[in-house]
Order: structure tokens, then sequence, then C-alpha cells
């Protein structure tokens, strides 16, 4: 639901005396709504908060066990694989994509291609070692877990939209927001699976 | 001058091999050759950046804006030609600034609101010197051409907090009731990537790249955001304030633009300043 109803909805909840003054969740929604404005390429619909969003912030990021599975099954049914079944792309490719940041701040330029952002969080390939650290080191990650159809499948899904293995995972949904197209995926796939990229060496 | 001092500060990297991207690369080299590098060894290039700006504190170039700041303070300017020395009340008496600093964001009832330093002094420069708001509002943040005035206020009101401790009023009420609102400001999630400032800042120890996160709900990491607040940026050579700071983290969280001095940067200032209660504020400082 966009958040401007919600918006309206508070206001008048609050001038009626109905939403309480502690109810600060609510207040901070309404002074965010009130304080930002559009520049470049970010809009002030980027402060609508979509039905996932809305869970983890309702629930601090730790939704009841139920709501948690409901929320994931929705997000997995957002992958869409390619129509081919090819899931392994280039791994050389991949690296590339791994390693760049850029993308939808209001001082980047609009439009696509963006980068994948994953050495801001993890730890990939052995050359690379300025790595940040928010998620986990994907270091050796085929040789642990095995070039399967099934891994490669978990794979292109956790990039394509993270949320579908953990709800209020920190980790953005690259496919499902269009930030990351299929074959951009699948070299990314690559780039954690493919016995030769230098992940697995 | 500023230019020369950027120059300066440029040659000083240089030479020294201090520049953050060569520590970066020799860290790099070096790290590769051991076996197994481990990430308390790639730090090594942000303790070698501490090193450097311990180095270059000793001549801080924000002293130059700070000398600037308290020019503009004690000058009667603006449309009414009113000397902010004998106008503004920073929340310690009219003309204080001595610990005014490290006491906001606090309450002031002219204004009906909470306010941290930056927006207090420009609520005072438009409501006693009489400039016109648009105008302050228009280019808040400096660049290599320009300064605002506000922030070399704000640099020398900070400056008058050197060595102090921060004490952030946090039980008075309205504070409190910001505080709370910052802290839901700082867990809200939005955005294409889903963020909030706690998907960064809300773990210990966590790094982007090679850049360490504080983890802001903390009282011993909270001082991290705090500190070295307003900055002189080597980056481009010029003065920030913890408003731009604001500012540029919502750019990177990939949100809109937050207005100059609203509520929200208001509360989450309000947030991270309280949690930094108790520490002592090491006063104007040097950023990358």
């Amino acid at each position: 639901m966009p958040n401007r109803f919600l918006f309206l909805l508070t206001a008048l909840l609050v001038i009626a005396g109905v939403a309480r003054a502690d109810d600060y969740r609510l207040r901070a929604l309404m002074m965010i709504q009130n304080d930002f404005q559009a520049k470049g390429q970010a809009g002030l619909d980027r402060l609508e908060t979509d039905s996932l969003q809305h869970v983890c912030n309702k629930y601090s990021d730790k939704p009841p066990e139920a709501l948690l599975r409901l929320v994931e099954a929705d997000q997995l049914a957002t992958v869409k694989y390619p129509a081919d079944g090819r899931l392994m792309g280039d791994w050389r490719e991949g690296e590339k994509i791994a390693q760049s940041g850029r993308g939808f701040t209001w001082t980047d330029k609009p439009g696509l291609p963006v980068g994948g952002n994953c050495y801001n969080c993890h730890e990939i390939s052995p050359k690379e070692l300025s790595f940040g650290t928010l998620g986990p080191s994907l270091r050796n990650f085929g040789r642990n877990r095995g070039n399967t159809p099934e891994m490669r499948q978990y794979v292109f899904s956790k990039i394509f939209n993270a949320k579908s293995f953990n709800a209020c995972s920190a980790m953005p949904r690259f496919g499902y927001i269009g930030a990351l197209n299929e074959e951009q995926i699948r070299h990314l796939v690559a780039l954690l699976l493919d016995p030769d990229s230098p992940v697995n060496q | 001058m500023k230019q020369s001092i950027a120059v300066a500060a440029t040659l000083a990297m240089v030479i020294g091999g201090f520049c953050s991207q060569a520590v970066a690369k020799d860290t790099r080299s070096a790290a590769a050759v051991a076996a197994a590098p481990t990430p308390a060894a790639k730090d090594a290039a942000t303790a070698e950046f501490d090193k450097f700006r311990e180095v270059m504190e000793d001549s801080n170039p924000a002293e130059l804006f700070e000398a600037k700041g308290e020019d503009l303070w004690q000058t009667r300017r603006g449309p009414k030609s009113v000397a902010l020395a004998d106008s503004c009340d920073l929340g310690l008496g009219i003309g204080v600034v001595k610990g005014a600093y490290v006491q906001m964001p606090r309450y002031f009832a002219d204004a009906g609101k909470v306010m941290d330093a930056e927006r207090r002094i420009v609520w005072c420069m438009i409501e006693k010197q009489g400039f016109s708001a648009e105008e302050l509002f228009r280019t808040p943040f400096a660049n290599e051409n320009f300064t605002p005035e506000p922030t070399s206020l704000v640099t020398y009101v900070a400056g008058a907090s050197r060595n102090l401790k921060i004490a952030v009023p946090i039980d008075e009420p309205h504070v409190q009731d910001v505080y709370r609102l910052g802290r839901e400001v700082f867990s809200f999630r939005a955005g294409p990537y889903d963020f909030a400032c706690a998907t960064c800042h809300g773990e210990d120890g966590k790094r982007i790249r090679m850049q360490q996160l504080p983890n802001l709900a903390k009282k011993e990491e909270a001082i991290r955001a705090y500190q070295g607040w307003p900055g002189y940026r080597m980056t481009g050579g010029f003065m920030l304030t913890q408003q731009w700071r604001m500012n540029d983290c919502f750019r990177q969280q990939r949100f809109p633009e937050p207005r100059y001095l609203s509520d929200t940067v208001t509360s989450l200032l309000t947030y991270l300043t309280a949690n930094a209660n108790g520490n002592v504020y090491k006063g104007p400082g040097i950023k990358r």
C-alpha cells in the first residue's frame, strides 16, 4: 500500500486522538514523508514501503515464524528463471559486476547497467582484499557447496531475490528490483560456482 | 588560502606516502605476501590513516574555519545589523558558545523545536539577523569553491567545545521524544535496496569494502560518528558538517534527499549524539 495513504490515515488518526503520541514508529513515518525531496533519479516513491519492507519494519526485522515463511514464499515466487534454463554464465564477467558498487544514488546516472555491489559486503575472490564483512564470506563457495543444478538454482534465486530465503536479510533483491538482469545474474552464479572461478581456487 | 592548504595537504599525503589509496595498495601487497590475510591486518590501512590524522591535527585546517566562524559570530551582520554574539542563544544564554555544541541537540522554547547546532545557528541568522532562509537553504554544503557561512559558524561553535564531554540533555521530555523518533528513523527500511541506517550501522565490527562501520546504537561506537565533525575533508579540501554527513548517508542508502535542517535529520543527530553522551569531544577534525 502506498505510504501516502498510510500517512494521511495516520495524520487523521492522530488528529482524532486515535493514534497515540507514543507510537513512535508511525510518527517517524509521518515525519519522513514530510522531510524528503526528490533528487536525481531518487524520487519520493522510494519512501513507499512494499509489503516485504513493511513487515520487516513492523517487526524490527524479526517477524513471527509463520509470517516469515509466508513472506519468503511470496518473495521466492517473484524469481524469474531464464526460459532456456541456462543458469551459468562467465565468471570473468561476474567478477566485473561484483566489483562495481555504482547505481541508484541520486548522483548516479539513471538507467542500467548498475553494479552488483558484491564486494561491498562479501569476501569473494582471494585476489580482492578490499571486501566488506556485512555478508558472509563466499570464498570457496562452489568448492564447499558443489556445482549441482540445485545449487545453481539456489544461487540464481538468492541473487534475484535474497529475501526468498531470509525475509529481512540485509541483501538487496537485485533481480526483483531490476538492478541486475538475467544475463548478469548468470555471470555471478558462475563467479561463485564455476570450478575455474578464482573463488574456488 | 584554502586552495594552498589543500595543495599542501595533498603534497604532505603524497610525500608521506600516507594517501589512503597508497596505504590500501601497500596493505594489499603486504597482505598478499602473507598466506592468510586477516581482517586485522587489512585494517592497518585505517590505522595508518589515523596516525596521519594525528600528525595533521597539530595544524588542523579546520582552525581556519573556526577563525572565520568566530569573526562571523562577533560581527554585526544581516539586514538587522545584529551580531550573533549579542542575540543568539545556543542553549546556555545569549552569546555563550563554550560547551554549547556538546549539549545540542536540545530544546529551544523560542523556536518550539529540538535543534542541532547547525539548525540553531541558521535559525538565529534568519530570526535575529534577518538573513533570507531561501538564500541559506540554496547551497547548504561546502564545495571546492565555496564555504557556506553556517559551516564556518558551526566549526567555530564546535571548536568552543573541544575536550568537553558530550552531554545532550536526554532527560528533557522534548529531547527524549525526538530521540525516540530518531531511533525509528535509524531502523526504517525502504528504497530500491531495502536499506535502513541500521542495515550497515547496527552491528559490531562490520565493514563496507575497507571502510569500518561503527555500530551507532552503542555508546562506545556512536562516538565514532560524532568525533571529527565538523570535518575538513582531504578529498577536495573543504569543511563539512554533520548535516552534510546525514545527507550523504541517505544518498548512499539510495533514499531521496532529506531536506536541510529537517526534523528527520535533527532526530537522527539527537539519537546518534545522545548515544555518544559521556564521551569527550575532541573538536573539529580531519576526514578522508
